[in-house]
């Protein structure tokens, strides 16, 4: 079993911050999201635990008063957390139109990179990307693995609204933008699926799952978009 | 039912918000000034969650149709009930063609208004607070309808509430955040001794300030934040986060505001003037 430093910090009056050493790995988020179970599991009463790339934060549902013992119970719980506690992981397969009407800044990405559409289009969709966590916006998921060669910078000034469903790069990463939101990546495509998290819809996808794209038609797109049932993405069991 | 003659300029419906779902990026939300609401649903003797107005800096004008008692607490926004002038913090039996408005601000920013039981409103991860990304709506607009049960009782004896106002404190109690001790020496210094305002950048998710402050700090990995986080921007701005922000953020996070000093800073005005002192 990996052993990582693992700093505790009073955050505040009921939580505490746990920090790994900086790094953007599976193997951490594998040790983050188990110590996440596993105080799920033996520590109450808790209002929650957020999850990150390197760090948890745990929010008790009562004010601390002894940092100290709160602290030595979640070392008791680190050391004593097991793999039975990992849950199942999938890689969803989520359908993206890289058509030119979605595709709106890919020509910043040819520009840049001189590599041709379809290139970009290919090393975007032959990748499984791992899911970190979500945060920015409900639903908005942190993916890792973007190939190096589709790495482009942020645009300088936000755009005023990105669609919902632009699937965008902005620097290392990738991601979809689950609605309409100001933003600053660059869209290459858009994915017809619902992720939105207005009506209390809350994403099957968790954290150490993986993200698969594959690419649809705009005939597809806008039949997936309009349909009344939600899509059923498709998913495989991940055997680590 | 109350209607929404007119809107003011930016009044919304909360309750104690969404604890529970920050793991999908679901923000907190709740009342900015969550002593002021508390305070009001105790004053109406409603059950500590029950949904309220939050009326920001010029109130909206409204007709109600159903019999209730109303009560108005935080900021004072000279509130008037058929242009009759109403006090703060006091219950008020309304009734049917009644019209509640508002006039000039005289001190706070927030003011919450609850009626006997709450509004009544959809739930969205369980709360009726709206929230950009969350919920359809974020803000009360013309014509806009808000429910809740009748209620013709006869006004009893009031309770004379001491604690009327989060006091005006310009000290802003502070703990130290994750990356404090990252800052050189200098920096934390001036945190803590010298005054600081709000910018006319402020809203429900974060106040930005005017004072700015050196930083050499690199950015962090992202990592979580909460309501009353204070972040450090490259550029040396000082953002502090309030109760609809995000769930996560990769800007260093130097103090972390004492819970009863998020209140305060939501009371406080564009250009208002503040100490930081640390709790520790």
């Amino acid at each position: 079993m990996s052993h990582f430093k693992i700093n505790y910090f009073q955050y505040s009056s009921n939580s505490i911050l746990i920090s790994w050493p900086n790094s953007i790995d599976k193997y951490t988020l594998k040790d983050v999201l188990l110590f996440k179970y596993s105080i799920e599991k033996k520590i109450k009463p808790l209002v929650e635990v957020i999850s990150a790339y390197c760090s948890l934060l745990v929010i008790y549902d009562f004010t601390i008063d002894n940092i100290y013992s709160c602290i030595s119970a979640l070392k008791v719980c680190y050391n004593k957390k097991n793999n039975f506690l990992l849950k199942k992981n999938y890689v969803w397969k989520i359908p993206v139109c890289y058509e030119d009407q979605f595709a709106i800044d890919i020509n910043l990405i040819m520009n840049y990179s001189k590599l041709s559409k379809n290139e970009i289009i290919n090393t975007h969709k032959n990748n499984d990307y791992l899911v970190y966590f979500m945060g920015f916006i409900p639903n908005f998921m942190y993916l890792g693995g973007l190939d190096k060669k589709i790495h482009f910078k942020r645009k300088s000034i936000p755009s005023q609204k990105v669609a919902k469903g632009s699937v965008a790069i902005g620097g290392s990463q990738t991601g979809i933008y689950p609605l309409d939101s100001p933003g600053g990546w660059n869209v290459i495509g858009n994915s017809p699926i619902k992720l939105a998290g207005i009506d209390n819809w809350r994403i099957p996808i968790s954290p150490g799952d993986y993200i698969r794209f594959f690419s649809i038609d705009s005939k597809e797109h806008k039949k997936i978009l309009n349909s009344n049932i939600d899509y059923c993405i498709e998913r495989e069991v991940i055997d680590d | 039912m109350i209607k929404v003659l007119k809107s003011g300029l930016f009044s919304n419906l909360q309750d104690t918000g969404r604890a529970g779902v920050q793991s999908y990026g679901v923000p907190i939300s709740g009342p900015m000034d969550k002593f002021s609401f508390d305070l009001l649903n105790k004053i109406l003797n409603n059950s500590p969650n029950s949904s309220a107005l939050e009326i920001t800096m010029t109130g909206p004008l409204l007709e109600f149709y159903k019999n209730t008692h109303i009560c108005i607490t935080g900021a004072d926004i000279s509130p008037k009930l058929n242009n009759i002038r109403i006090e703060n913090n006091k219950i008020i039996k309304v009734k049917p063609n009644d019209r509640l408005s508002f006039g000039t601000l005289v001190n706070g920013l927030r003011a919450y208004l609850g009626v006997l039981g709450g509004f009544k409103s959809n739930l969205t991860y369980n709360s009726s607070s709206m929230c950009f990304g969350v919920t359809k709506h974020v803000r009360l607009v013309k014509n806009d309808t808000l429910d809740y049960q009748e209620h013709d009782l006869p006004l009893k004896e009031q309770f004379k509430f001491d604690l009327i106002v989060n006091k005006d404190s310009d000290h802003l109690k502070v703990y130290k955040g994750p990356e404090y001790d990252l800052l050189n020496d200098r920096s934390k210094k001036m945190l803590l001794s010298n005054a600081f305002s709000l910018s006319n950048t402020f809203n429900r998710m974060a106040i930005q300030l005017n004072e700015k402050l050196y930083n050499q700090i690199n950015p962090i990995i992202t990592s979580p934040v909460l309501p009353g986080t204070i972040q450090l921007t490259p550029n040396g701005t000082l953002i502090v986060l309030m109760r609809d922000c995000q769930t996560t953020g990769g800007y260093p996070r130097i103090l972390q505001l004492d819970e009863r000093s998020i209140n305060t800073i939501s009371q406080y005005k564009k250009d208002s003037s503040f100490y930081f002192s640390s709790i520790i």
